[in-house]
């Protein structure tokens, strides 16, 4: 069975054809638990989400801030399993028909082995993956599974990447390439960087495929504003926030994933 | 090269360009930190190419360090470990009390050419960071050390050598709360401010070129110690007997007898309670290869690739991963790791304050502990080099706890913020 690379550039083009950004969200599998984070990715997709990234928790997440570690570690006392993140992947997916992947580091994946994770995603439906510590001169055997299985990868870029370097990224990458809008890890931020406008710009100039950015998005206001340059836009601490302040209440954790989606649906749809 | 100190590997046959050490080691960073870990590996490349680059760490060495540290041989010592001879390369007799010194001076420099204004580094013992703290305070430069909140208590009096120096010292309380959550912290502070800030790494581990560049900065243990040896004993030693956390004092005394195929180099990692408890941070004998904290190595983790909590009465060795060096060593046979649990490295340390008068750290008396095992098996002809790598004064609380040296009424106020005390608390 072949992953979902082509439902997603399908997606972000019909995002792109109603003079629009897609918006992504990013949620932990099994947070709160491993049912909460099903209906909370199926929530998010009815509030307004284009695309979801399921993240795979981690014991020791170095690019993540403390919202996403509190998530992780919550997850991880749990007991989430890679076999839990996939059942969340292929049950958001199924219900929806929407794209769904997984963000992960790289050490999870390393060890549980590549053509068996390829292989499973796949057959969950996924649509690929995002790997924000593989660097690309270290991911040819990846690539090699992923594309056999259908399976985007998507690197990320910053802005500190070198011109030529996002050229080798964004040749080597497929699906969308994700863009850091700014230097740091995962967080809500008061603002977003005018630094995510140049990096759109240079990523631009390197490839055709779509560029997506991410960290520090919180608010439509801040969607908005990230919608006039990118084609898409990915918002994943504000979602965790949300579930985070319900205190373990779910149902009132899933009406605020839902009401933040849509109200960052409407954020991306404004464009001046 | 006309350096007497800083000796960087000659051979240069590992790692590779791309930073590998056989299977081991490479760069697995965010892009983030991409053009900065290049920046490093650069400016390094044309440091080693410059002497006055060279000839201003040699001066630092002598002058500030106080090098070459000396050669101690301890009879009364070796009388326990069957009768061969032991003597102690005194890294615990450098300025700062360890060996960490000798890597961040030259890193030290090296943030001085790249123009940065910022230090950041990990430290689990405190002496990496007190020895960063020292030289940020020698050359002028902003300095942060992130420290688990339980290594900050174990290690006290190290985090208030840090803060006299003039660093902040960021108690990280994410995770297992020791080492490694240490370096998280780091990295995440390092990926925000890297147009200024240079991670000061301060072990054999990391993203290329970390691994060498530390290994290089720490040759000269092993240079002197094998011109030592053969000055006071005529020969080389059938064994080279080190501790190993990350691995850097162990690499340093290694890498100048790894030609030696007759000496034996034995890294000893923490067995802690023992490796069948599961409470250790013995990477290397019950790890398996994984990726953390940027290269690929053995590292202690579980089926699917989530890193386990070491556990060790030493901050120092208290990691779950361990230098790709020592992992290719490892895998070709050159060199031999065991495991000594907490139990024996207190002995050795207890052994060596009261036979020789050296109170080792708790982290080289692993290394100790280990001497003592190997020179029972060489028997009396045996002749052994160990690195003492740093001196015991920040372990006194823990020592003391251990051996119950306190006075009555110093250990029950001692004790009050154990997690015995709050149990206890409970149960009223």
């Amino acid at each position: 069975m072949s992953g979902n690379i082509q439902l997603l550039s399908d997606t972000l083009a019909a995002a792109r054809a109603e003079g629009r950004s897609a918006l992504i969200a990013y949620l932990p599998a099994g947070f709160p638990t491993v049912d909460g984070g099903i209906e909370a990715a199926k929530a998010v997709f009815d509030g307004g989400a284009d695309i979801v990234e399921i993240g795979l928790p981690h014991s020791d997440p170095v690019l993540d801030g403390p919202v996403i570690q509190t998530a992780d570690d919550i997850a991880l006392r749990g007991g989430v399993k890679i076999a839990d993140v996939l059942r969340t992947v292929r049950e958001a997916h199924r219900a929806t028909g929407k794209p769904v992947l997984v963000m992960t580091y790289w050490n999870p994946i390393d060890r549980y082995g590549i053509a068996r994770f390829t292989a499973e995603l796949a057959e969950a439906g996924g649509a690929g993956c995002i790997l924000p510590d593989l660097p690309v001169q270290e991911s040819a055997t990846w690539r090699e599974h992923a594309g056999k299985h259908g399976l985007a990868t998507v690197f990320v870029v910053a802005p500190s990447s070198k011109d030529a370097r996002l050229a080798e990224i964004t040749a080597a990458g497929s699906g969308f390439v994700y863009a850091a809008s700014l230097m740091g890890v995962t967080g809500t931020r008061e603002s977003v960087g005018a630094q995510a406008q140049d990096l759109v710009r240079r990523t631009k100039a390197t490839t055709g495929l779509p560029v997506c950015v991410g960290l520090g998005v919180s608010n439509a206001e801040q969607a908005a504003e990230v919608a006039q340059f990118a084609d898409g836009v990915i918002v994943g601490s504000a979602f965790v926030k949300r579930l985070l302040a319900s205190d373990g209440d779910l149902a009132a954790g899933l009406a605020g994933v839902r009401a933040l989606a849509g109200e960052l649906a409407e954020g991306v749809r404004k464009r001046s | 090269m006309s350096s007497d100190f800083f000796l960087p590997d000659p051979e240069g046959q590992v790692p590779s360009a791309e930073g590998y050490f056989g299977a081991f080691g490479g760069k697995f960073i965010p892009e983030a930190l991409v053009a900065a870990v290049d920046e490093v590996a650069a400016e390094y490349e044309k440091a080693k190419a410059d002497p006055a680059f060279a000839a201003e760490l040699d001066d630092l060495l002598v002058n500030y360090t106080g090098r070459p540290s000396a050669l101690t041989e301890v009879p009364r010592f070796a009388e326990q470990a069957g009768g061969a001879r032991v003597f102690l390369k005194r890294e615990d007799l450098n300025h700062t009390g360890s060996h960490k010194i000798n890597n961040v001076l030259g890193q030290a420099l090296l943030t001085r050419r790249m123009g940065k204004t910022r230090v950041i580094a990990e430290t689990g013992a405190g002496q990496h960071g007190v020895a960063t703290a020292t030289a940020c305070a020698l050359f002028g430069l902003d300095c942060t050390i992130y420290m688990g909140e339980i290594d900050t208590k174990r290690q006290a009096l190290n985090v208030a050598r840090m803060r006299m120096l003039g660093a902040e010292v960021i108690a990280v309380k994410s995770g297992s709360r020791t080492l490694k959550d240490a370096i998280n912290e780091a990295f995440r502070d390092w990926v925000a401010n890297v147009d200024h800030t240079h991670y000061l790494f301060g072990t054999v581990a990391g993203p290329h070129p970390f691994p060498a560049m530390v290994r290089d900065f720490h040759r000269v243990i092993g240079v002197e110690a094998r011109r030592q040896i053969l000055q006071r004993a005529g020969r080389l030693p059938d064994a080279a007997v080190a501790c190993v956390g990350g691995g850097s004092n162990a690499i340093g005394l290694f890498h100048a007898f790894l030609p030696d195929t007759g000496v034996r180099l034995i890294g000893c990692e923490p067995a802690g309670h023992g490796i069948e408890t599961g409470e250790h941070a013995a990477t290397l004998t019950a790890g398996e290869p994984g990726i953390l904290h940027g290269s690929r190595s053995y590292v202690l983790q579980d089926e699917e690739g989530q890193i386990t909590e070491p556990y060790s009465i030493s901050a120092g060795l208290d990691y779950p991963g361990i230098g790709p060096e020592h992992a290719y060593l490892k895998d070709s046979g050159r060199g031999e790791y065991r495991a000594v649990t907490d139990d024996a490295a207190m002995q050795a340390l207890r052994l060596l304050s009261q036979t020789e008068g050296i109170i080792p750290a708790i982290e080289s008396a692993h290394a100790l502990a280990g001497a003592l095992e190997v020179g029972r098996e060489l028997g009396p002809d045996g002749l052994i080099v160990v690195n003492l790598s740093g001196r015991g004064d920040k372990d006194m609380d823990t020592a003391a706890r251990y051996f119950g040296l306190y006075d009555t009424d110093a250990a029950v106020e001692a004790d009050t913020d154990t997690a015995g005390a709050e149990i206890e608390g409970d149960a009223k």
